[in-house]
């Protein structure tokens, strides 16, 4: 047993990526057989992730989930700051500018609207919860836009871990909103056609979540939505940090 | 070569950062500002400028690709280190403002829809397109978007 967890531990990078491996795996396979799909494989295991690291800080006492046990010390590198910054900078290579001027004008907007009405909501239901510092409101904020938006902010502008996993629980939840609501309201908000995905995709944001909602409306959309949402993440972790974090900041004057 | 790719992404990166430093300097706040967002630029321009040149190998290619698909899993990782129980004393704040910001974005979906006219379903667009098919008109070129 020793000898088992000296592996682990001094192995401790590769021990993250092999658990992470097997909740991603058992993930999908919830999604595909309980959920038949509707709940993206990814979304669960974020889920999954967040209810570990409760655990983890129940078991330990600690501030940092399962990280905190020795074993699983690599989840703390590989989730940390430095690789995820690296990976989400990644994603950007695969955003085609052709395809992106098709979204054009309206595609634009919707993303703007997407970022800041989110935000704002979610600053005002955090200011209604009673925080009152403007690093605990625009990380809250944040989250309401996706969920990593939320961390990304709250880790840029030195908000505490509480706050971020706030953000980060806010914005899974909504990503399972979207994935579970959309196929319930698509009729009512009009999305049958690419015009109406690409804003759907722009205002949503989470990936997960536009491209597992539009999947269980209509497969054909999905492209169109993706491809706005795409943009959201980007769009979120550029201003949250910056623009709307100082607007937070001069509106409540500290 | 693969680590081409990494290193391309690194040095996209690590400049962001950089800038996104100063950024927070210039602005008089001790954090990164935009760091992330500006290192994406530099990737998309980056991107650009080698496809133009012929030069985007598949090695390249693949090694920034590799940490682009890694995303998720490092999302579930950043997730299981996060201070849930702490969080969870929170309750209530997650569910009004994750519900709240869905109901008011599928709001303003319709409402942007209505307000800019109607468009082709998808459904009107397939039966188009299967009617261009069978009968083939001259010079048209049927307006297909996917």
């Amino acid at each position: 047993m020793s000898m088992i967890s000296h592996v682990l531990v001094a192995n401790s990078l590769i021990t993250a990526f092999a658990v992470v491996g097997i909740l991603m795996w058992i993930s999908g396979a919830i999604s595909k057989y309980l959920t038949f799909g509707r709940i993206h494989g990814s979304a669960i295991a974020i889920m999954l992730g967040l209810a570990l690291a409760f655990l983890g800080g129940l078991s330990t006492g600690g501030e940092k989930g399962v990280a905190d046990l020795p074993a699983l010390a690599g989840i703390g590198l590989m989730g940390g700051a430095m690789l995820r910054d690296f990976a989400i900078v990644a994603t950007a290579f695969e955003v085609d500018v052709v395809h992106a001027r098709k979204a054009g004008l309206i595609g634009a907007v919707a993303l703007g609207l997407g970022t800041v009405v989110p935000f704002i909501l979610g600053v005002l239901v955090a200011a209604a919860f009673g925080y009152t510092d403007a690093e605990s409101l625009t990380t809250i904020g944040a989250g309401a836009v996706t969920y990593i938006v939320g961390p990304v902010t709250g880790a840029a502008i030195g908000a505490s871990s509480p706050v971020i996993a706030l953000s980060i629980a806010t914005g899974v939840f909504k990503a399972v909103i979207v994935m579970i609501g959309t196929p319930f309201v698509a009729k009512m908000i009009g999305l049958n056609n690419p015009r109406s995905a690409m804003v759907f995709g722009g205002l949503m944001g989470t990936v997960s979540g536009v491209s597992g909602g539009l999947a269980a409306t209509d497969r054909r959309l999905v492209p169109y939505g993706a491809l706005t949402a795409t943009f959201h993440t980007g769009l979120g972790c550029l201003v949250a940090p910056s623009i709307l974090y100082f607007t937070v900041r001069a509106i409540i004057g500290s | 070569m693969t680590i081409s790719g990494v290193a391309l992404l690194a040095i996209c990166t690590l400049l962001g950062g950089f800038l996104g430093d100063l950024l927070g300097a210039a602005l008089g706040v001790k954090a990164n500002v935009g760091g992330v967002g500006i290192a994406m630029i530099f990737l998309i321009a980056a991107r650009l400028w080698l496809v133009r040149r012929k030069l985007l190998s598949h090695g390249l290619k693949t090694g920034v690709e590799f940490w682009g698909s890694f995303y998720i899993p490092i999302v579930v990782a950043m997730a299981a280190q996060q201070n849930v129980v702490a969080a969870a004393k929170g309750g209530p704040i997650v569910i009004i403002a994750g519900v709240g910001a869905v109901v008011v974005c599928f709001a303003m979906v319709a409402l942007i829809g209505r307000l800019s006219g109607r468009v082709e379903t998808m459904d009107e667009i397939e039966a188009r397109e299967a009617e261009a098919l069978a009968a083939p008109v001259p010079h048209f070129k049927s307006g297909r978007i996917g």
